[in-house]
């Protein structure tokens, strides 16, 4: 799935980011494969909202179809497996 | 030959020892700027951009204050400029936020692989404190292997400690994966920071030292990364109980549901306060009482007994007058205007709110060829057109900045404008109000969507940060405008004047009539207006306001008045917007964006006029 189909509230993690520039960008501010965010809010056919650790991001609708995405469930096991970070 | 340029080009007293700050946008970089060198600091502008750069010494040390920016590297002017001045750095401060250390600490890391000495300032440790979050200031010191002050710039906390520790800044501890990757570099770059930004790929540098750019960015992007968040793990500790009232308040503002009301609102109050109490009750104290009513006379009174009559009078003293016209729009309109304008402009940026509006209307705005962004110049617009055009810059790719500008020269009528209208309007009833908006509205959205389809490529998606909302601070609201404001006397200045010369040598040689002359058959036949409409064009393109002003005065039947006003609004901008178009635009787009304006404004009123009349 991608990023376009979230629902807010929702945990997900990147799967895959598209074009070279943007990925350096979404590096720095947090955003890489295997990092997981939590959606905060999905702006009717506007840009998704998404949050990782205090910092929110603004992704446009074109932007988020191309950020490959899936969701992540039982966060709260994996996390205490010591798999992922919040 | 870059490398040269770059390095005779920095504008600092280069005996000095340079000590930068540095830092992501929004961490409070420039209220410790504020606070390290107090109020006498030297603003210039960076060669070959638009930015502003600040500086002041401080004994025997230049403080220079860079840019916010996510890392070193060169994908837009912010960063090549801060790229340049970090570069030539003998220290770096590194303001961080507190509240998003994981964000902030990617360009520390960085700072510290290029293996400059560094101080790291941990600021708004006490917002972080009622977010709920604690950070081990001492174990983060140790970790990045730099000294780590924390501080509340704003409340002055800290920045003592700041100073003494500057004296005991240090390379830290460096990505130990990069010195392998460095080696085969540093023989041939012989400098650690400009090596380790060609293994980034920064084209710029590698250019200087002949080199190609290498292709390490992402894999020396990731490692860092991966280790500013175990950085961050171990010295951050939250309690996540509190929803705050902040990111509720944050929600409602994104939501079109709430978000448009609180919008409106907004607007609104910044309307009563550019619109209503700058454009109408402090613009007749400055301009119509002490200028028209003091100066002008006054200087009228001491120079025409030496100037006689003559076409020199006419320049100085004239209609248009260097001494008369210039000095009473520049002091008397033009800077409460300004003035006002970047007082709203500061507290908006301050408070956190104009990314949310970009975000609102991010669905709307991509028809019309920009990202959300581009709304933030269109409200500015409202207030004053002229200013709004600069703020153009904003915008990610030289296509929005082309759209925005074409939308503003075209469809955004000024406050002082708008007062007119209004005035003209109300009285013929609702029904010709709602005519008149729905026109603009149509033609904004029409021209919008036309621009966009000729214009080669696409807008670009919005990837924006959402910073906190926070509370602006005096302090750092007033500084912002003043700088702002100087700035802008400064350039507009000498732009206005020549504009004023130009027209008084229309006046004095009689060509100012025979364009009058030359007009009036398409304002009578094509318009269906009165022969005297000709002037309020003339001084429509002296100023928006002025322009409409004419028309006041006019005999003209309800359906006139609609056609007069809709033309008038669209038609070109003023002198100052249209010289800060050629300026922002260039020559060749300047004059496209005057033409197609010209005709649609004379196409669409004459449509209008022989539909209605």
């Amino acid at each position: 799935m991608t990023l376009e189909e979230v629902k807010e509230g929702e945990v997900y993690r990147i799967l895959r980011l598209p074009k070279k520039e943007i990925r350096s960008q979404a590096i720095r501010l947090g955003l890489w494969e295997g990092v997981v965010v939590r959606c905060n809010g999905v702006i009717p056919k506007g840009p998704v909202i998404i949050e990782r650790n205090h910092q929110e991001l603004a992704i446009g609708r074109g932007l988020a179809r191309k950020i490959e995405i899936e969701p992540v469930s039982n966060l709260k096991v994996r996390e205490r497996k010591g798999e992922i970070k919040l | 030959m870059i490398c040269h340029q770059r390095n005779t080009n920095l504008p600092f007293p280069s005996h000095l020892r340079k000590i930068v700050l540095a830092g992501n946008p929004n961490v409070g970089k420039s209220v410790v700027f504020n606070t390290l060198t107090g109020l006498y600091v030297d603003v210039s502008n960076f060669p070959g951009t638009t930015l502003e750069i600040n500086y002041g010494q401080v004994g025997t040390d230049c403080i220079i204050d860079t840019p916010g920016i996510y890392g070193v590297s060169s994908f837009n002017d912010e960063e090549r400029v801060a790229r340049d001045i970090i570069l030539s750095a003998d220290i770096v401060i590194n303001v961080v936020d507190a509240v998003h250390l994981d964000r902030d600490l990617f360009l520390t890391q960085q700072l510290i692989d290029m293996g400059l000495p560094v101080v790291v300032a941990l600021n708004m440790v006490d917002e972080a404190a009622r977010e709920g979050i604690k950070v081990d200031h001492e174990r983060l010191a140790q970790l990045l292997g730099v000294p780590v002050v924390p501080t509340v710039a704003i409340k002055g906390q800290g920045i003592e400690e700041l100073k003494k520790a500057v004296a005991s800044a240090r390379p830290g501890r460096p990505l130990p994966e990069l010195e392998e990757m460095l080696a085969p570099l540093l023989p041939k770059v012989h400098n650690r920071a400009e090596a380790l930004l060609i293994l980034e790929g920064d084209p710029w540098i590698a250019a200087c030292h002949r080199l190609r750019p290498m292709d390490k960015r992402e894999e020396i992007y990731l490692l860092r990364r991966r280790w500013v968040d175990e950085i961050v793990a171990a010295v951050v500790q939250e309690d996540m109980s509190q929803a705050s009232l902040r990111s509720m308040l944050s929600k409602w503002m994104l939501r079109p549901l709430t978000g448009i009301p609180i919008l409106l609102g907004v607007l609104y109050i910044l309307y009563q306060f550019i619109g209503v109490f700058i454009a109408q009750t402090v613009v007749e104290i400055t301009e119509e009482r002490i200028m028209q009513g003091y100066y002008q006379p006054f200087i009228e009174k001491l120079l025409s007994p030496l100037l006689g009559q003559g076409p020199l009078s006419t320049l100085l003293i004239g209609e248009f007058g260097l001494l008369t016209m210039t000095v009473t729009y520049i002091l008397g309109l033009l800077l409460p205007l300004v003035v006002g304008f970047y007082l709203s402009l500061s507290v908006l940026e301050d408070s956190g709110y104009l990314p949310r509006i970009a975000v609102l209307v991010d669905r709307v705005l991509m028809k019309l060829g920009m990202n959300g962004k581009g709304v933030i110049p269109i409200i500015l617009g409202t207030g004053c057109v002229t200013a709004a055009t600069i703020t153009t810059r904003m915008l990610n790719t030289p296509r929005e900045r082309t759209i925005a500008t074409f939308l503003l020269a075209m469809t955004v009528p000024c406050s002082a404008q708008l007062g007119v209208i209004a005035s003209m309007l109300a009285p013929l009833g609702v029904r010709y109000v709602i005519a008149y908006v729905g026109l603009i509205l149509i033609i904004f959205v029409a021209a919008g969507t036309v621009v966009n389809r000729m214009l080669p490529g696409e807008p670009s998606d919005l990837f924006l940060e959402l910073p906190p909302l926070r509370w602006p601070q005096a302090q750092n609201v007033l500084k912002k405008t003043y700088t702002k404001v100087a700035l802008f006397l400064r350039e507009a200045t000498p732009l206005f004047a020549a504009g004023a010369l130009l027209l008084g040598l229309l006046q004095v040689t009689g060509l100012l009539e025979v364009i009058q002359a030359l007009l009036a058959p398409l304002t009578v036949s094509w318009l269906k207006l009165p022969k005297e409409a000709a002037t309020a064009f003339i001084m429509g393109f002296i100023r928006r306001d002025f322009g409409a002003a004419g028309l006041y005065s006019l005999p003209l039947t309800p359906k006139q008045t609609l056609v007069a006003l809709v033309t008038i609004t669209i038609f070109v901008p003023c002198i100052a917007s249209a010289l800060v178009i050629l300026k922002e635009r260039g020559v060749r787009e300047a004059l496209v964006i005057w033409f197609s304006v010209l005709v649609s404004a004379f196409l669409i009123g004459g449509i209008l006029a022989h539909i209605m009349i």
